[in-house]
């Protein structure tokens, strides 16, 4: 009992790390302007068709396709961002919630027609992993790591490079910024850039050990709601922690009741934190 | 000036009645079944509006008074045996009475905020229902045929159904356009323009916003308890579908928020449209794309909807379209 517990434990927290890489693109967009994309799910699924078919048609290692996917995320985030976002980015919220859900459509409109909605996976295995009770898919721990080295990447850029200072100060106070001659439509194009390769990445990693649709996406757009809320909304580095969380609740609730309850707890959590910590669990920025 | 005194109150209110009048006179199936629809979403966007267009709090949450009240009405109905008005009105009471209990929490929270809670109620709901003894868990509820007999067989039954739906949706339109000019309603609209100017004028915001909250859930209620009786079963995938919220938000954008003739029309118009992708030989697999692509255009380029639109276009119009 104790070994299966511990076991479900690490599969979860693993598997945390990915959920977070998702929520961490969330995350990024919300803090810079303050939009929520509501296109997220679909933006997942599309990274995960990327690896997928990277690998079926061109033999492509999943792990070295990540690179191609992270590339058309970010070209695809500019691409929304440009048509959709950059109108409305000033206008009540009900505008761009309407605009990133009407790219959600396009996306899995096209996707379905495309793809169709019969489950796909990526045929690829590591083995596994045994220490001591705990067993857990090598694709798992290595997604794990990706994951923790794109956060590593992440917080070098925002902090360390020139764009990156610069897409901080466009969060921080985007009149400020363009006073002090940052042309702030670049550094949001990028930002939306960079969390829709986040979610692109999260996308080829998920894919590497579940089997997926074009309709997948959805479940982790939900799923990086709550992180974001845990961690804090536009605190990319929070999402990590929301994720782990997140993750270890979904490791250990099917251990103490039925696995069907997990949304239940999930989401009533969810609600609970917004209402009664609305800057998340550590605190936004 | 009293609000029925000006043309436009009548107009949307006249349009429906004529509209079900001529159902009822013609007394076709496939004619009643696709007016259901129609009206039902009528009824669906012109409820969401009123917190939405007036008030300005983005809900994703709708559906969940939809499901939840369509749910316990149709418990009642199959399960305790209680005759479909009485069950219908007892749903719309219940999701009325819940929205006050989360209004009291969630209205706290403002814009997008607000709009993030609402997506976790609709999740947290669905999963509660599919846990929940009483109401089938998974598989859900199914009404006995054996049950329509007391309507005077099914075919009567589901027209006793539309009759109902077609008084629900009359009512919706008119508590929408009593609010907008009533000083409730501009009570309302000073929050949407500016909550903390809203509340320095002396509009006490928090009973308003939750008022409005239970005012807009009361009626999907009674519309969800009609729509399972009329399908005769309820399970909760179909009973809180996300999208259909969405849609809903789609169709208010689409004829003009805050406006009481543009919700009723935008969901005639969506409809209208998405049976003609869904048809087209053309479009048929792409209609969610083509769907998508619309809403993107008139959220980036007609963003006060087709009515909005016009008033703003012809000055004249204002008296009829409100």
């Amino acid at each position: 009992m104790f070994g299966q517990l511990l076991s479900s434990l690490a599969d979860g927290l693993l598997l945390g790390f990915v959920y977070g890489l998702a929520a961490m693109g969330l995350s990024l967009i919300w803090g810079v302007m303050t939009v929520i994309n509501l296109a997220h799910g679909p933006v997942i699924a599309l990274g995960m068709f990327t690896a997928y078919l990277l690998f079926t048609q061109a033999g492509v290692n999943p792990y070295l396709a990540l690179f191609a996917v992270a590339a058309l995320g970010l070209g695809l985030g500019l691409v929304i961002y440009g048509v959709a976002v950059h109108r409305v980015i000033d206008a009540p919220h009900l505008s761009t919630l309407l605009a990133t859900f009407a790219v959600n459509m396009i996306i899995i409109g096209v996707g379905t027609a495309v793809f169709t909605t019969s489950p796909h996976n990526i045929d690829y295995s590591l083995g596994s992993l045994a220490l001591g009770p705990i067993t857990v898919p090598f694709t798992r721990v290595v997604a794990a790591f990706a994951a923790l080295a794109a956060t590593a990447l992440l917080y070098l850029f925002l902090y360390f490079t020139r764009p990156g200072k610069a897409i901080r100060a466009v969060a921080n106070n985007r009149m400020a910024a363009e006073l002090m001659g940052i042309s702030s439509t670049t550094m949001l194009a990028l930002s939306f850039g960079l969390g829709t390769l986040l979610a692109c990445v999260a996308g080829g990693l998920i894919a590497t050990f579940f089997p997926f649709t074009i309709l997948s996406g959805g479940p982790y757009e939900l799923k990086s709601f709550v992180i974001c809320v845990l961690g804090g909304l536009g605190n990319p580095l929070g999402a990590l922690l929301g994720g782990l969380l997140l993750g270890g609740l979904e490791g250990l609730v099917p251990a103490f009741m039925p696995v069907s309850w997990v949304p239940v707890v999930e989401f009533g959590l969810f609600v609970l934190v917004l209402l009664l910590r609305p800057q998340g669990l550590l605190g936004a920025r | 000036m009293r609000p029925w005194s000006r043309p436009g109150f009548w107009l949307p209110l006249g349009a429906v009645f004529v509209w079900g009048l001529v159902v009822l006179l013609l007394r076709e199936d496939t004619l009643r079944e696709t007016t259901f629809t129609v009206m039902m979403f009528v009824g669906m966007a012109s409820s969401l509006n009123i917190l939405l267009g007036y008030t300005g709090y983005v809900s994703f949450g709708h559906i969940v008074f939809f499901g939840l009240g369509g749910y316990f009405g149709f418990y009642l109905l199959s399960q305790q045996g209680l005759w479909l008005l009485p069950a219908a009105v007892a749903g719309g009471l219940l999701s009325g009475l819940l929205a006050g209990l989360l209004g009291l929490a969630v209205l706290r929270l403002r814009g997008a905020y607000f709009a993030l809670a609402t997506i976790g109620i609709n999740e947290a709901a669905r999963a509660f229902v599919s846990n929940f003894g009483p109401f089938g868990g998974a598989t859900g509820l199914f009404v006995n045929f054996q049950a329509y007999q007391a309507y005077g067989g099914a075919g009567a039954a589901l027209w006793t159904t539309f009759i109902y739906l077609w008084l629900v949706t009359l009512a919706v339109l008119l508590v929408s356009a009593l609010v907008q000019g009533s000083r409730f309603g501009l009570g309302l609209m000073a929050i949407r323009e500016d909550e903390d100017a809203a509340m320095v004028m002396g509009v006490a915001a928090p009973r308003a916003k939750t008022i409005a909250f239970m005012l807009s859930a009361f009626f999907p209620g009674i519309i969800g308890t009609l729509y399972f009786f009329k399908n005769g079963n309820v399970e909760p995938g179909d009973a809180f579908q996300l999208h259909m919220s969405i849609e809903a938000l789609v169709m208010i954008m689409l004829g003009g928020q805050g406006t009481v003739v543009g919700p009723a029309l935008g969901a005639v118009v969506y409809q209208g449209l998405r049976g003609y992708l869904l048809t087209s030989p053309l479009f048929k697999s792409l209609h969610l794309a083509m769907a998508g692509i619309f809403l993107l255009l008139i959220v980036l380029f007609v963003p006060a909807g087709a009515v909005g639109w016009l008033r703003h276009r012809f000055p004249r119009l204002r008296k009829v379209l409100t």
